[in-house]
């Protein structure tokens, strides 16, 4: 998976994973789990459906690292085929 | 024969709105299926009916408000299908509906209106009521609802909330643009309409005098929560208190087993937290239970109240049945599963039947330390802050922990400060001991 086509599934499992989000306007860089107020279960919810989409384990030290667009998109392009 | 009344779904609560009937005259329910779906000034619900029988009559049209113990509808024996007065009603099918107590109902084949079905429905903007059932007993399918027209009345796609406070202010939903997905309307975009314009006077008592200042236009959650707390600071005399909780052996606990686990079954630090509350609660009866008619009554069983915060504003707090005795991931698994259909507004009635002690936990943006006011007529109240690095002394030295402060706020009525301090030395000593939670 390439970058681009990272962001679009993270975009995708962010809308299904929080009710309401919209994950259209949240900018690269920005926090999403502050600024789309996310509790632990929130989160929990997004890394699980992440998970099942990309087959990746996404083990609980690399949480700091997926809190963001930019972040969730180079974690998953450089451990799945593409970069 | 029994009657189906409009329960009660929180001491908060004196009527409730039908928004929908899951079962029709003639239909066989099992006690547990879900038979209708009830909006009160705070949550929709899913409420199971507590009798086996046949469906004989349904005494209240969808969209009514009624009082708390208003019949809605009657059942009757299983079997034979009973000629209620004036109205024929079709005989129950042999293979009527049969569900698990706790499950929605689920005929066979696909003719369902579940939430799936509503969900779908909600998403297309199709008005349900305005839909015909081809299922078994009028049941409305998905290819119901599939093939309705989107063209009527309700087209306009909104949540069930933001119908409601357009309602209540007078808002005609088709002038407004939606944010939410495929441009349904939130309640927000109703909100952001009528800021500052006083609502269309929907209450239905009138005020007793008026008052000099225009009122705020108050959400109906609120005013719930406002009677409710006022009359719990009215009544109950309040004591608090409050320890801090060293939670590095929990914390160092839970990240191992984390890390040997999928994502699914891991555990966040409020599934502890619950757990060791609830345990608590059984080793101090004196806070679970509650204050009727000056005395204190203890619950049998815990049932631990969880204040979820809502997207939209307001809170409720539905109970998570045996807390104490359910193992910790089933308890996680509960515990998201609740909050989910909390947040997506879809709880059933015996989840909020009174819950015996609640949990206020203002979880990972909250703040350090949160006192309550207590949820009558129970007698405690849970507070827990937001977990944090913070220094501690260990064995005579500064080190840094991650540690949470729990605090209580009880009825002074019911218990005095040592039961209560014993009640969160409790919870302490069970978070030193994650593994046996």
């Amino acid at each position: 998976m390439n970058r681009d086509e990272a962001l679009v599934l993270i975009k995708d499992v962010l809308t299904s994973a929080v009710p309401g989000a919209d994950a259209s306007v949240l900018s690269p860089d920005e926090n999403f789990r502050d600024s789309l107020e996310m509790d632990s279960l929130d989160f929990l919810n997004f890394i699980e459906a992440l998970g099942e989409r990309t087959g990746l384990p996404l083990p609980e030290t690399d949480y700091p690292a997926l809190n963001t667009l930019h972040g969730c998109a180079d974690y998953i392009a450089s451990r799945t085929s593409g970069q | 024969m029994a009657d189906f009344t409009m329960p009660s779904l929180g001491s908060d609560m004196d009527e409730g709105t039908l928004v929908e009937w899951l079962v029709s005259p003639g239909d066989t329910v099992t006690k547990g299926d879900v038979v209708a779906v009830v909006e009160t000034a705070k949550s929709t619900i899913e409420v199971e009916c507590f009798d086996s029988g046949t469906v004989s009559a349904l005494l209240v049209t969808p969209g009514t408000t009624v009082p708390v113990g208003t019949r809605m509808a009657v059942i009757g024996p299983a079997v034979e299908p009973r000629a209620t007065a004036g109205a024929k009603q079709p005989a129950a099918p042999a293979t009527g509906l049969r569900a698990a107590p706790g499950r929605t109902v689920v005929p066979g084949g696909d003719a369902v209106s579940t939430p799936l079905v509503r969900h779908l429905a909600e998403r297309k903007g199709v008005d349900l009521s305005s839909v015909h059932g081809s299922g078994k007993g009028g049941r409305i399918t998905r290819s119901d609802v599939e093939h309705a027209p989107v063209e009527g009345p309700h087209r306009v796609k909104a949540s069930p909330l933001a119908r409601r406070l357009a309602q209540e202010a007078g808002v005609d939903l088709s002038t407004l643009r939606g944010t939410g997905r495929d441009g349904t309307i939130r309640a927000d975009d109703v909100r952001a309409t009528t800021e500052g314009h006083p609502a269309r006077t929907g209450e239905r008592h009138e005020p007793v005098r008026p008052s000099p200042a225009t009122p705020e236009p108050l959400h109906p959650a609120r005013s719930a929560i406002a009677a409710l707390m006022a009359r719990a600071n009215r009544e109950i005399p309040h004591y608090y208190l409050s320890t801090k909780v060293d939670l590095a052996v929990a914390m160092s606990w839970m990240r191992d087993r984390n890390a040997s686990v999928p994502v699914a079954e891991r555990l966040v630090p409020a599934a502890l937290l619950l757990k060791s509350v609830a345990l608590a609660a059984r080793q101090v009866p004196e806070l679970n239970g509650y204050w009727r008619e000056e005395a204190f009554f203890p619950a049998s069983a815990v049932r631990l109240g969880v204040a979820v915060s809502l997207r939209g504003g307001g809170l409720v707090a539905p109970a998570l049945t045996d807390a104490d005795t359910m193992p910790l991931p089933e308890l996680m698994a509960t515990l998201k599963d609740l909050v989910s259909r909390a947040r997506g507004g879809r709880l059933r009635a015996s989840e909020t039947a009174d819950p015996t002690l609640t949990v206020t936990n203002l979880g990972d943006q909250g703040v350090e330390a949160v006192f309550g006011v207590i949820y009558p007529p129970q007698v405690a109240l849970v507070g827990l802050g937001r977990v944090i690095e913070q220094p501690v002394a260990v064995d005579g030295m500064l080190t840094v922990h991650p540690t949470v402060t729990a605090t209580l706020s009880a009825d002074h009525r019911a218990s005095d400060g040592a039961t209560g301090a014993r009640f969160l030395t409790a919870i302490d000593r069970l978070l030193q001991r994650p593994e046996e939670l």
